[in-house]
């Protein structure tokens, strides 16, 4: 399908699947199974610009906005993240972890925050991370511990986050902590946290089903001291940030999935040609014929509501709490359905490490879990539809 | 340092098929790339000048759209790009591309070093990057692996042979051709590849260069195609087994008649 893209998009098509092809399929096994990040990978992406294309030209990045906009090259993003998700899942959302980490900035960060941290963000010198997510804390944002106490020009950090991406390989995390907890949501505030402040320590690396070429560690604050000039916005103003970098993120986590789904069945069809019982090739069966016309349509659709959402936002909408919504429980359940019937098709070999099959699979499962469980994103879109008929 | 690089468009496909009535290259549907070894000339180049600063300047010989080629190479990194175009030079050989690529760098001046791949994947002869050193009477290392060191005034450089390699110093201006153990050549960024479709790229003609129509294209070049033609595969050979004596004769039988013919 042909989706109208510009000149730059097509660039940044065409110079993903060159990094997918040469620099991450090749190792996309070996980190895997070694769970490891690669730095080799991360550098050859940011030294094609592209941790600059969300990244306005006047902090480094290649991005231009219209006055007033904050996010745009969401559609880029997504491109991105989607061809490089077609050869590893892993890389792929360390990338967009690093996006997502940004965006709070991006939304409500202060010249003198944008200045300061956007231009090696853009460069791809540093990586950032969004740290949400605690042991009592995931969907229920109003349930977090992690503390941060007003002490003079200071914030006084306690509380421990896990299962962040990025974590321990990034320079800066926004970090989501309670200034005051009778507020409930209202009492959560947004902070940037240099990786190497003192009380900032990373705990355990997680051993994960899938894209283990991330990294996720947990994130440990002892006391740790940050300037006050490090509080995004205002305090109370945590929990909405967290909303619209969620809005503006999710398409991110849609496109990797998509990735990954569009990968399965490239191999996918690709095996089905060559494989042959009962003296034909496989792919002469109608039942395999239908399960990958399913595959293919339920990619097509799944990237047809990414990219229209990516341009809602790209426009300077910011009200796609809905679409956002739609987009990561679509591209997700769909990239689970597509990943599993790969492994189905391969069969045997499917099920077996020696094949890609298998990868695509674990990869694919967590998508439906992260930046908001599928349940959570339903309860998004309910929610939305019952506001809009209202509003009527 | 100021840096040239001599590139050619090559057919992408080493597996290129021939005409049999013509004996030519079948190339429709085949799509053009830079000369694979180009690809470390490029590459080497832009490392030069990000270590010491200066400019790269990537030249073809070739069609109008040899163009993209030139513009692939600013993409990576390279600053300027002229192409050498003029149907005069149409049917050159080694000594007639050489010469021209020679007289095209006299006229662009102001160079240090200039780079080749070692040979093009489509031609195989290695010759064009020697040819242009002996034209412009300057040094030359071919088959680099390395460059050891590098000022103004000379190069050390590693030089690949079958058994090893030499070390080679070279005063400057030096021209060297490269092998692909030398670097990795790099993926372009996207803002050279928006830089690299703004670019203007020039182009010099048989005019610009001062070079007379009998010394360029199939007038200017000494080599006589007798025939192209693709070879046969050779067949498989035969090994004779027994004791020392018997084999001998048995070889010496084998040979007599192909010495005879």
């Amino acid at each position: 399908m042909d989706y109208f893209l510009n000149e730059e998009q097509m660039m940044i098509k065409e110079l993903c699947h060159r990094i997918a092809e040469e620099k991450v399929r090749p190792v996309t096994a070996e980190l895997d199974e070694k769970d490891e990040f690669s730095w080799d990978v991360i550098k050859a992406i940011a030294q094609a610009d592209l941790f600059a294309i969300f990244i306005p030209q006047e902090y480094g990045g290649t991005l231009s906005l219209a006055p007033k906009q904050k996010i745009g090259g969401v559609l880029d993003v997504c491109i991105a993240t989607e061809e490089i998700a077609r050869a590893c899942g892993g890389i792929a959302v360390s990338y967009a972890a690093s996006v997502l980490g940004s965006f709070p900035i991006l939304i409500q960060g202060t010249e003198e925050q944008k200045k300061k941290y956007l231009p090696d963000l853009a460069s791809g010198k540093k990586l950032a991370a969004f740290g949400l997510t605690e042991p009592e804390a995931g969907s229920d944002v109003s349930a977090i511990k992690t503390s941060a106490t007003k002490d003079g020009d200071y914030y006084i950090l306690n509380g421990t986050k896990h299962f962040i991406t990025n974590g321990g390989e990034a320079e800066i995390y926004t970090i989501i902590a309670m200034t005051d907890k009778n507020k409930g949501p209202r009492g959560v505030s947004a902070f940037i946290v240099e990786k190497g402040t003192p009380g900032f320590a990373f705990g355990k690396k997680e051993n994960k089903m899938g894209i283990r070429a991330s990294a996720t560690r947990e994130l440990i604050f002892t006391d740790c001291k940050i300037p006050k000039e490090n509080l995004l916005g205002k305090e109370g103003m945590g929990f909405i940030v967290t909303m619209r970098t969620f809005d503006m993120s999710r398409p991110g986590v849609a496109a990797q999935a998509l990735g990954l789904a569009q990968g399965a069945l490239d191999i996918t069809l690709q095996y089905a040609k060559q494989r042959h019982q009962f003296g034909r090739s496989i792919s002469s069966f109608q039942g395999i014929q239908w399960m990958l016309a399913d595959m293919a349509t339920q990619i097509e659709a799944a990237r047809a509501l990414i990219y229209a959402t990516a341009r809602m936002i790209d426009s300077g909408i910011t009200n796609v709490a809905k679409e956002s919504a739609m987009t990561k429980l679509f591209a997700s359940d769909t990239a689970m359905r597509v990943t599993t019937d790969c492994v189905q098709i391969f069969g045997g070999y499917g099920y077996m490490k020696d094949y890609p099959a298998e990868k695509y699979m674990r990869d694919a499962k967590i998508t439906q879990i992260y930046e908001g469980t599928n349940q959570i994103q339903r309860n998004i879109i309910a929610l939305q539809m019952i506001k809009e008929m209202a509003n009527k | 340092m100021n840096i040239i690089v001599c590139i050619k468009q090559v057919p992408e496909t080493t597996k290129v098929k021939i005409n049999p009535e013509t004996n030519t290259l079948i190339r429709e549907g085949v799509k053009s790339i830079i000369n694979p070894f180009d690809m470390y000339a490029i590459e080497e180049a832009i490392r030069l000048k990000e270590r010491f600063g200066g400019k790269v300047t990537v030249i073809t010989m070739g069609p109008p759209q040899a163009e993209s080629a030139l513009r692939e190479a600013i993409s990576m990194g390279a600053d300027e790009a002229v192409l050498i175009c003029d149907r005069a030079f149409a049917g050159s050989d080694t000594w007639a591309t050489s010469f021209t690529l020679a007289s095209a760098i006299k006229k662009i001046g102001d160079y240090n070093l200039i780079i080749c791949g070692k040979q093009a994947s489509d031609g195989d002869t290695a010759q064009v990057g020697p040819g242009i050193s002996v034209h412009l009477d300057i040094p030359q290392v071919t088959y680099v692996k390395k460059i050891e060191e590098i000022t103004d005034k000379k190069a050390r450089v590693e030089r690949m042979t079958e058994e090893g390699y030499e070390v080679i110093e070279a005063p400057l201006p030096l021209l060297i051709s490269v092998v692909k153990e030398i670097n990795e050549p790099r993926i372009p960024s996207l803002r050279g590849m928006m830089k690299a479709k703004k670019a203007e790229i020039k182009s010099l003609g048989a005019k610009d260069i001062a070079v007379d129509s009998e010394q360029v294209g199939l007038k200017g070049s000494p080599t006589q195609v007798v025939k192209i033609f693709t070879p046969v595969p050779r067949k498989g050979g035969q090994i004779l087994q027994g004791d020392t004596a018997d084999v001998v004769n048995k070889l010496a039988d084998l040979l007599k008649p192909e010495i005879s013919a």
